[in-house]
């Protein structure tokens, strides 16, 4: 058979379907990358327009906008769908799209689970969603769903909070299995496992550490759903059981989270900073071992969240030097991002901005965390702004600035043209100030005792609160400006080569731009 | 083919991890309670009367414990103890009366949840006799006199000086229906 023959039947039988089912049906990792990218920013402008109806509750002291019940539901909702809608499927979506092409494999492992996976979600947040305009409101017990608040005190829709809990977590367990499958059976032949690029590695961590942790969330709310509806008392103290044992297994799930949601991060920008250092990234080796390490530790650090219910001071001693550990391999991270910039032959393009604004903001967040981490002092800090801040310089810079970065890395081989520089930088620098304005005075207003969660404050934190306010609606109107910049660069722009940018290595760069529907259906030969 | 069996291999045992990891939440509810009990962690101390093993009394020290009553919320009971504080020397054996009365015109079931502070003491507060081991019934406008019996272990660390004892009284009729039914003769 010629290859010509050959070619032409290919391009005949496997281009993507037409019309709508194609999206449906699809199994076809590129497909659904896009579309696990577009769900989690629609996610994320959800997730933002209740932050700014938060925001706008607290521009000035006293109730304007919104009740108190309605400002919990917007709290909470804001924090869930955040977390499992926007940050979660983002990184899936990377996923979907970058490993195959970086192992040199043709698709996803398992590509009709691939599907489903992603088709569960709408269903989960629709049904999150919905729950916002049910009699009793939305969830309104915080993101962390402590019981009894979550249980005895919970509006009636509590249960389709739950169900929507589950739907996402099945779909998350589903995604790690595939992806896992993908790393470790579809490698191109030659590359070894420590041949893989680090956002191939932090992702297979994080898939483990998703299939470990999501079971426990699914069975603390299959729990909370017993003692709701079945008379069980996991969480009740007439029956026997215990509120703060609630809080334990939450964190055993949710200390794990916060890594799932910040590990790919580390990944994509240890393949940015390279890039535009010219340079190869700087302790490849002790970035595995560092990433497996905080995995590691991650399961046992949970009580650092829970200081103030008491806890035998043995404890509190093991949590805090747990926690203050995870400082160790973190460090080296930080250490190899800004070896690798020493003395390369830098370049600002606006991947690379997002890139170093992650590497200090995340350490910022980082030392604001060994803060809360000492147990004595956390009473102070424990609850208030001051832990909104460190947690959103962890998220914000961290898991949104590592997500920005990789689209504007990756926007070249996925659309085929290149994106609006001008417009990337100023998208950059609009988040940058913006995200630095809105959360950088909640240090303070926090070390002063500003309770979080709470829509209405001492006249004392006005002028702090109205910068925040300013500063997150300013962060939040320049994210339609990347809606924009990501929509002009799929309808035209400058062609992109190949490979795009002059210091990129791996195969993902060795197909051309945009990425043909079907990539590696013989895998490449690796070196 | 051989990729397909060692993907259903791999999928196999990932989702037998993702089992696993189900029933090790479960699993760590009775972990809980095994290392509550057994570091006395978080103010629990025992549901079952506690067996006496030495008749030693430190009369070197005097601690005070404190009592508290509070009612769970939509518990409508008076409920408290007879007095607010007891004087003691470790290794003492003590009692504390609690009042109960049921103002409602309903019989009613009761449980009271105990807890110790310092949560680092409540591995060192024995009960030997406790209304708490059981739930109380009360017919409409009934009074009740409940003792708890008590030994503050001479092991207990010398820097605890000041003991509560916070009972919590949960309306349980609802959990149970057998209890009332069985009473319901006796009032009449």
């Amino acid at each position: 058979m010629s290859a010509v023959i050959d070619h032409h039947h290919a391009d005949h039988a496997h281009g993507p379907a037409k019309g709508l089912m194609r999206w449906v049906l699809t199994t076809n990792h590129k497909d659904i990358g896009s579309m696990y990218l577009w769900f989690s920013f629609i996610m994320f402008l959800a997730g933002g327009s209740m932050a700014m109806v938060i925001r706008a509750e607290l521009f000035q002291p006293g109730l304007q906008l919104v009740q108190p019940e309605f400002f919990n539901q917007m709290t909470t909702t804001h924090g869930l769908i955040m977390v499992f809608g926007a940050v979660m499927p983002a990184f899936v979506g990377l996923a979907n799209w970058m490993i195959p092409l970086m192992v040199g494999a043709p698709d996803m492992a398992l590509p009709r689970m691939n599907n489903f996976s992603f088709w569960l979600l709408p269903m989960a947040f629709g049904l999150l969603l919905s729950t916002l305009f049910m009699e009793g409101g939305g969830p309104n017990f915080g993101w962390t769903f402590y019981a009894p608040l979550s249980t005895t005190y919970a509006p009636p829709s509590v249960t389709f909070f739950i169900f929507a809990i589950h739907l996402a977590g099945i779909s998350s367990i589903m995604g790690a299995i595939n992806i896992i499958a993908t790393i470790l059976n579809l490698r191109a032949p030659g590359m070894t496992l420590m041949k893989m690029p680090l956002f191939v590695w932090t992702w297979l961590i994080t898939a483990f550490l998703l299939i470990a942790v999501m079971p426990v969330l699914a069975g603390v709310v299959t729990m909370m759903l017993m003692d709701i509806h079945f008379g069980t008392s996991f969480f009740n103290a007439a029956g026997g059981g215990d509120p703060v044992m609630f809080q334990h297994i939450f964190w055993f799930f949710g200390h794990p989270e916060v890594y799932i949601m910040i590990l790919p991060a580390f990944g994509a920008v240890s393949q940015i900073i390279p890039t535009f250092s010219r340079k190869p990234l700087f302790g490849y080796t002790s970035m595995v071992y560092a990433t497996a390490a905080i995995a590691f530790l991650s399961f046992i650090v949970w009580a650092h969240h829970m200081f103030t219910v008491g806890i035998p001071i043995t404890g509190e001693l093991f949590f805090m030097y747990a926690t203050m550990l995870i400082a160790v391999p973190t460090g080296v991270k930080v250490f190899n991002w800004v070896s690798t910039m020493f003395r390369g032959a830098l370049t600002f393009e606006t991947p690379m901005l997002f890139a170093i604004a992650f590497v200090i903001l995340f350490t910022i967040g980082g030392f604001s965390g060994l803060m809360l981490a000492i147990a004595p002092a956390d009473f102070q800090y424990h609850d208030t702004y001051f832990v909104v801040a460190h947690f959103h310089y962890v998220l914000v810079p961290g898991a949104i600035f590592g997500i920005f970065a990789s689209a504007y890395y990756w926007l070249p081989k996925w659309t085929g043209h290149m994106y609006d520089e001008t417009l990337g930088k100023t998208h950059f620098w609009m988040s940058f100030i913006g995200m630095n304005l809105a959360f950088f005075p909640m240090h303070f207003v926090g070390l002063a005792g500003m309770p979080r969660r709470i829509p209405d404050y001492n006249i004392m934190f006005a002028n702090f609160n109205m910068v925040s306010s300013i500063g997150a609606f300013m962060f939040g109107a320049t994210q339609l400006l990347f809606l924009f910049i990501v929509i002009k660069c799929i309808k035209g722009g400058p062609k992109a080569a190949a490979n795009p940018w002059e210091g990129a290595e791996g195969l993902e760069w060795t197909v051309p731009s945009p990425a043909p529907y079907h990539t590696f259906t013989t895998p490449p030969e690796v070196k | 083919m051989s990729e397909q069996q060692s993907n259903a291999r791999l999928v196999k045992r990932l989702l037998l991890t993702v089992v696993a990891m189900f029933a090790f939440g479960f699993a760590l509810v009775p972990l809980y309670d095994v290392m509550c009990d057994a570091l006395g962690i978080n103010g629990k101390t025992n549901d079952t009367a506690y067996q006496q093993e030495s008749e030693y009394i430190d009369e070197s020290r005097t601690l005070r414990v404190q009592f508290l009553a509070t009612n769970a919320e939509g518990m409508s009971w008076s409920f408290g103890p007879e007095a607010d504080e007891l004087t003691l020397h470790p290794g003492e054996t003590r009692e504390m009366l609690f009042h109960a009365s049921n103002p409602t015109d309903q019989p009613m079931v009761a449980q009271a949840i105990p807890s110790v502070a310092p949560s680092k003491a409540a591995a060192y507060f024995h009960k030997t006799e406790c209304f708490c081991f059981t739930q109380q019934v009360l017919q409409p406008g009934e009074s009740v006199l409940m003792p708890v019996r008590f030994i503050v272990d001479p092991a207990l660390p010398k820097d605890v000086k000041h003991l509560t004892l916070a009972y919590t009284l949960f309306d349980v009729s609802d959990r149970m229906p057998e209890k009332l039914a069985i009473s319901a003769p006796q009032s009449n």
